[in-house]
């Protein structure tokens, strides 16, 4: 099992989800972080301040999933979120050690494995 | 006619009025800031701000002049041109100073109203172009046709308060802009929704109250035709809204704060033309047979190519031209004491109505286009991919709305003399701590 991490643009994040759900990535969390990853810092001015502004907004996707899912998972994620200009982000793939589906106590691979009964009901 | 002479109570009444019209274009600013998305609502309201400096300073220059000095059946003269001659001296029973400061806050608000349909994607400084330029060429002899003595005037076409010349106009120049400049990169291929539905209503309820001055104050005394207009600016939008509303739990079961919002701003539009012309209970009709049209106009318009981003055509063009047309039917001799419409036994009314939205939407169609195609030879109007993703707040004025100051590196820019001893030591630690 897996966790992949992934951090990218805003303005993509509605393009990554879209490009997860047709790789059929069912389960994920998404928050809204900041961050700084080399781009060029926009500057700002607020009447006589003057401000670089170091971090940059992005969304943070976590995503767990079986091992064999990783590579298509990280796919998904590299084709929706990329621009070519630096400021795209990253993906970090993490080992887990234990993971629980809290709704049934299963573990493991069964819990990161879509219910059959939900994708029906999805489609 | 009488020798004009000053009455107080009409100035008073025109002084508040001016300053009531004034406030719908920073309502305006609220109502379009809160339908876009949170990256471009500095961009979208200062849109509209703008127009208060640009638009007002064109005015004075020269648009007053081309709108309402003698000239041609076409456009006004020069002989105004910076305000020269204009004194305290009457127009009508007002100063023409404060005739011609009431006149100004109607040309910021239709080069503002333009805005709706190209924002989160146009630069900033060819809109400013764009806007000053079009509130000369456009809107002036526009103006000129229907209030300055021009040939719609001579015709007998009425418009109250500017629904040909403010909404018909503003929306025609608006599709135009939206067509030229083409859509946003986002739209029809990602959900955009309004960043805060809030501003939206405090938008539409500042823009209903502004428009007490820009309805009754058309009647350019505190008399009772003032009155009349008032009250029919009352009752038209709350016809729209209620019909509005139904519509909404029909279609959807659910009765929307947009839509809400929307509906008032339909009715606003729709009565404008009509205002000093129909009586209350006309009036009331006319506010819920507007909802209409505009209504499903833009539950369609959502699944078009046409990028008209916050409905312009469909809540300004659609509610200023069902406005001028039903004037043209419910217009009453007995409220206005100008003339009949359809309904009062005088067809013809209407074909004049229709005629002058007709002329209104050709000149301002050509003229909007021309003048895009003309600033485009100089300078792109729209952003690039890049900068429309991160936000135009960002790229074009280096300002965000909702901005936070964890990551926000201050720059000095130290005066020589006085440096204070204890900056540089946080500068350096930053600077150290940020990247290396």
């Amino acid at each position: 099992m897996k966790l992949v991490v992934a951090i990218v643009r805003p303005e993509k994040a509605n393009e990554v989800l879209e490009a997860l759900f047709r790789a059929d990535v069912q389960g994920l969390t998404i928050s809204r972080v900041q961050g700084h990853g080399g781009e060029t810092e926009e500057v700002e001015t607020y009447r006589g301040t003057t401000v670089k502004m170091e971090l940059q907004e992005k969304v943070r996707f976590d995503i767990g999933v079986s091992d064999h899912f990783v590579e298509t998972t990280v796919k998904a994620v590299l084709g929706a979120a990329r621009t070519g200009d630096v400021g795209d982000g990253k993906i970090f793939v993490l080992p887990v050690e234990k993971i629980y589906r809290i709704r049934t106590g299963e573990e493991d691979r069964a819990a990161v494995t879509p219910v059959q009964v939900v994708a029906a009901g999805r489609a | 006619m009488n020798q004009p002479t000053l009455v107080p109570a009409d100035t008073a009444w025109m002084l508040a009025s001016t300053a009531l019209v004034l406030l719908m274009t920073p309502a305006l600013a609220f109502f379009y800031g809160g339908l876009v998305r949170s990256k471009n609502a500095l961009n979208t309201m200062m849109m509209s701000v703008a127009a208060l400096g640009f638009v007002g300073v064109a005015w004075a220059v020269l648009g007053y002049s081309l709108a309402f000095a003698d000239g041609s059946a076409f456009v006004g003269g020069l002989q105004r041109a910076f305000l020269s001659g204009v004194g305290l001296q009457p127009q009508g029973t007002i100063p023409q100073l404060l005739f011609m400061a009431y006149q100004g806050t109607f040309a910021i608000i239709t080069a503002a109203l333009v805005s709706g349909a190209i924002v989160e994607r146009m630069r900033f400084g060819p809109y400013l172009a764009f806007i000053t330029l079009w509130s000369l060429v456009v809107y002036a002899p526009v103006a000129h046709w229907v209030w300055g003595g021009g040939f719609l005037a001579r015709m007998g076409a009425l418009d109250f308060a500017g629904g040909t010349v403010v909404h018909v106009n503003a929306a025609t120049a608006a599709l135009v802009a939206a067509l030229v400049i083409g859509q946003r990169k986002d739209y029809a291929r990602q959900a955009i929704l309004p960043h805060n539905v809030p501003f939206t209503l405090l938008g539409a309820g500042l823009l209903w109250f502004g428009w007490f001055g820009f309805n009754a104050g058309s009647a350019l005394a505190a008399n009772g035709l003032a009155a009349l207009a008032f009250a029919n600016t009352m009752l038209a939008p709350a016809g729209t809204l209620v019909v509005w509303t139904l519509l909404d739990l029909l279609r959807n079961g659910k009765a929307t704060a947009v839509g809400a919002a929307t509906a008032i701003v339909v009715g606003l539009v729709a009565i404008t033309p009509a205002a000093g012309f129909v009586g209350p209970r006309a009036a009331l009709v006319l506010g819920m047979l507007a909802a209409f049209p505009s209504y499903y106009a833009l539950v369609y318009r959502a699944r078009t190519r046409l990028d008209d981003s916050l409905d312009v055509v469909a809540a300004h063009g659609l509610g200023g031209t069902v406005g001028a047309l039903l004037t043209g039917v419910f217009a009453a001799k007995w409220w206005n004491g100008v003339a009949d419409g359809l309904l009062h036994g005088n067809p013809a009314q209407l074909a004049v109505q229709a005629a002058g939205v007709v002329a209104t939407i050709a000149y301002s169609g050509v003229a909007s286009y021309a003048l895009l195609k003309l600033i485009d030879l100089v300078t792109p109007l729209k952003v690039d991919r890049r900068e429309e993703g991160l936000g135009l707040d960002v790229s074009q004025h280096g300002e965000e709305a909702y901005a936070d100051d964890e990551g926000a590196i201050l720059i000095l820019q130290r005066t020589e003399a006085e440096a204070p001893a204890a900056v540089p030591a946080i500068a350096a630690a930053a600077a150290e701590g940020g990247r290396s």
